[in-house]
C-alpha cells in the first residue's frame, strides 16, 4: 500500500478564521477514503487543498506540508494545470457545461493538447464507459448535456473528470443532490473506479461511508479526530467524539 | 374570534364589493393599455401612411442631385452603416473586455462598482452633451473635424455603457459551477472564459449590440455636431471616415427643419420606424434562440 497524497501539519486560514488545524492524513493509492464529519468541519476545505481549488478564493493562507507523489503541492514552481489534470474533481451539484454530451467530455482532452478526431472519439467513449453512462447516451452524443437527468449528469461529470486520465478523484458529496436510485448507481460505480483510481469522497451520509469506503477520516471543527480502516472506525472507534458522532449523538 | 367568523351574508356582501372594485381596477388598467396601444399604432400608422408613398427605388439608391432637383438618401444609408460599423468595431472589444475584467478579474469590488455606477450615469446623460464634448474633443482638439470618424467615436462613448451593462448582466448569469468545473479540469482562467463564459453570454452581448445599433440609428443631436450633415456619395469606407456625413436621422432633421422637404422627411421617418421595428424583432429573436440551449 503506497501513499499517494500526504498532509503533514496542514493549517488553512480563510482570512483570520482557521478552517483546518494541524491536519495529518495519508491517502493510500487505489482505495476509497471517506471524509466524514458535521457540516462546516472543513471536509470540503481539505478536499479543495488537494487540487488547489482554494487558489480561487482570495485571502486563503496555507501552512504545513501537502505532497502528491512526494512533491509539494504548494510548491511555487508546480504547474497547477498538470496537478488538476492528475487530481480530478466531482462536485456536489452536477455541473455539466452548457454544450453537447460529446463536447463536455472532450473539453478536458482538448484543453490539454490536440488529438486526432478518432483518438478523441475513442477517449470520449472510454470515459463514458468508465462512468457507466455510455449505453444511455451513445445515440445522443451531440445533444445538449442539460437534457440528462440529475443522476446522468453526475455520471457525465465523473466521465468528464476521467477524460483527462487522472489518478486521484476527489468527490465532494457527489450523491447528496440525487435520488436513491441514482445514488446506488454511483456507489456501484465507485467500487469499479477504485480498481484504477484513488478516490477521496466527502460524505455526510455515514451509511454511505460505511458501505463504500476502505478508510474513513473523521473531522470536527477543523481537526482530524480519527482516521483508520472504515470497519474499525465504525465498530471500535478510538476517540469518544468519533463514537458520539457515528452513533448519531450529534451531527 | 368575533372578526374571524364570516357569516354567509357578510361573505356575499364582501365578495360583491370586491368584485366591483376589482372590475373597476381592471377597467382602468384596460383603458391605459388601450390608450398606449392606440398611441403607438396611431403614430406608426401616421408615419408609414405618409412615408411609404415617398419611398421608391431612386430615393433609396441615388444621392441628392441639385441639377435634377431630386432627393436621394443612398449616401445617408451608407453613412449610417459606416457609423454603426465603426462604433461597434471600437466599442464591442472595449466593452466586452471591460465587462470581463470587472466580472472575472477585478478583485477591487469598489472599483468595479464605481465603473458600473459611471456606466449607469452615462446612460442617462442627454445626447446633446455627448455631441458637445465630442465636438470639442474629437473634432477640435484631436483635429478630426466633422467626420464619420468623429461621429463614430462620440457614439462609442454613448453606447459603451449599454454594451458593458448588457454584457455584465449576461456574465453574471453564468453559474460559478461552470467556472469551477473548467478550472478543476486544469483550464486556465482565460481558456475557461473563452470556451465557457463567453459562449454562454453570447446572447447578452448580441442583445447589447442590437440595442446599441438602435441607439445609433436613432441618434441625431450628438451627430449633427460631430459627423456633420454631408450628403455626398462616398462609397469608399476609409475615405468616408474622414468626410462629413449625415446619418438617416440627421438627414431627416436637415430635410424637414432646414429645407422644408416634408416628403423626403416622411420617407426617411418611415424607413427609421421600420428599422426600429426590425431591431426590436431581432432582439426578441436572439433572446428566443439562445433560451433554448
Ligand atoms: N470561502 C470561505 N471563506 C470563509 N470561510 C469559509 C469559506 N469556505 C468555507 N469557510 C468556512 O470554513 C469552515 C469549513 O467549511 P467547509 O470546508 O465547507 O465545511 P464542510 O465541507 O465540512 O461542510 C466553515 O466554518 C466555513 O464557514
Ligand atoms: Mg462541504
Amino acid at each position: 500500500m503506497s501513499i499517494i497524497v500526504s498532509a503533514k501539519d496542514l493549517n488553512l486560514y480563510y482570512g483570520a478564521f482557521q478552517a483546518l488545524i494541524d491536519v495529518c492524513l495519508d491517502i493510500p493509492e487505489k482505495e476509497i477514503t471517506a471524509l466524514i464529519g458535521p457540516s462546516g468541519c472543513g471536509k470540503s476545505t481539505f478536499l479543495k487543498t488537494l487540487n488547489r481549488m482554494n487558489d480561487l478564493i482570495p485571502g486563503v493562507k496555507i501552512t504545513g506540508e501537502l505532497t502528491y507523489h512526494g512533491e509539494n503541492i504548494y510548491n511555487g514552481g508546480l504547474d497547477v494545470t498538470v496537478l488538476r489534470k492528475n487530481i480530478g474533481m466531482v462536485f456536489q451539484k452536477p455541473n455539466p457545461f452548457p454544450m453537447s454530451i460529446y463536447d463536455n467530455i472532450a473539453y478536458g482532452p482538448r484543453l490539454h493538447g490536440k488529438l486526432k478526431k478518432a483518438a478523441l472519439d475513442d477517449l470520449v467513449e472510454r470515459s463514458l464507459k468508465g462512468a457507466v453512462l455510455w449505453d444511455e447516451v451513445k445515440d445522443r452524443l451531440k445533444k445538449s448535456a442539460m437534457g440528462l437527468s440529475g443522476g446522468q449528469q453526475q455520471r457525465l461529470c465523473i466521465a468528464r473528470a476521467l477524460s483527462v486520465e487522472p489518478d486521484v478523484l476527489l468527490m465532494d458529496e457527489p450523491t447528496s443532490a440525487l435520488d436513491p436510485a441514482s445514488t446506488a448507481k454511483i456507489e456501484d460505480l465507485m467500487s469499479e473506479l477504485k480498481k484504477n483510481y484513488t478516490v477521496v469522497i466527502v460524505t455526510h451520509n455515514m451509511q454511505q461511508a460505511a458501505r463504500i469506503s476502505d478508510r474513513t477520516a473523521f473531522f470536527l471543527v477543523g481537526v482530524l479526530v480519527e482516521v483508520g480502516q472504515t470497519n474499525d472506525v465504525f465498530s471500535i472507534p478510538r476517540d469518544k467524539r468519533t463514537e458520539d458522532y457515528i452513533s448519531g449523538r450529534f451531527g | 374570534m368575533r372578526w374571524g367568523v364570516a357569516t354567509p351574508s357578510r361573505n356575499k356582501k364582501l365578495s360583491a364589493r370586491r368584485r366591483i372594485s376589482g372590475g373597476l381596477l381592471k377597467g382602468i388598467v384596460f383603458l391605459c393599455a388601450g390608450v398606449t396601444v392606440a398611441l403607438l399604432v396611431g403614430l406608426l400608422g401616421f408615419i408609414l401612411y405618409h412615408g411609404l408613398g415617398n419611398i421608391n427605388w431612386a430615393f433609396l439608391t441615388t444621392a441628392r442631385s441639385a441639377l435634377k432637383n431630386t432627393i436621394g438618401i443612398f449616401p445617408n444609408i451608407l453613412f449610417t452603416l459606416y457609423i454603426i460599423i465603426t462604433a461597434l468595431l471600437i466599442s464591442l472589444p472595449i466593452g466586452v473586455g471591460a465587462s470581463i475584467y470587472l466580472n472575472e478579474y477585478a478583485s477591487h469590488k469598489r472599483l468595479a462598482r464605481m465603473i458600473e455606477f459611471t456606466a449607469e450615469t452615462l446612460t442617462g446623460i442627454p445626447s446633446i452633451i455627448f455631441g458637445l464634448v465630442g465636438y470639442l474633443f474629437f473634432c477640435r482638439m484631436l483635429g478630426l473635424g466633422a467626420s464619420i470618424l468623429s461621429g463614430a467615436l462620440t457614439l462609442v462613448v454613448m453606447v459603451l455603457p449599454i454594451i458593458v451593462r448588457t454584457t455584465q448582466e449576461a456574465l453574471k448569469t453564468v453559474p460559478d459551477s461552470y467556472r469551477e468545473g473548467a478550472v478543476a479540469l486544469g483550464a486556465t482562467k482565460w481558456y475557461m472564459i473563452r470556451t465557457i463564459i463567453l459562449p454562454s453570454s453570447l446572447d447578452g452581448i448580441v442583445g447589447g449590440c442590437i440595442l446599441a445599433i438602435g441607439r445609433i440609428v436613432g441618434e441625431s443631436a450628438a451627430l449633427i455636431f460631430t459627423a456633420g450633415v454631408g450628403y455626398q456619395l462616398v462609397t469608399n469606407y476609409f475615405q468616408a471616415l474622414g468626410t462629413s456625413g449625415g446619418t438617416l436621422s440627421v438627414a431627416l432633421y436637415v430635410y424637414v427643419y432646414e429645407q422644408g422637404e416634408f416628403e423626403a422627411g416622411y420617407g426617411i421617418a418611415a424607413i427609421l420606424v421600420m428599422i426600429v421595428l426590425l431591431v426590436n424583432f431581432a432582439t426578441k429573436l436572439v433572446k428566443k434562440k439562445f433560451k433554448r440551449i
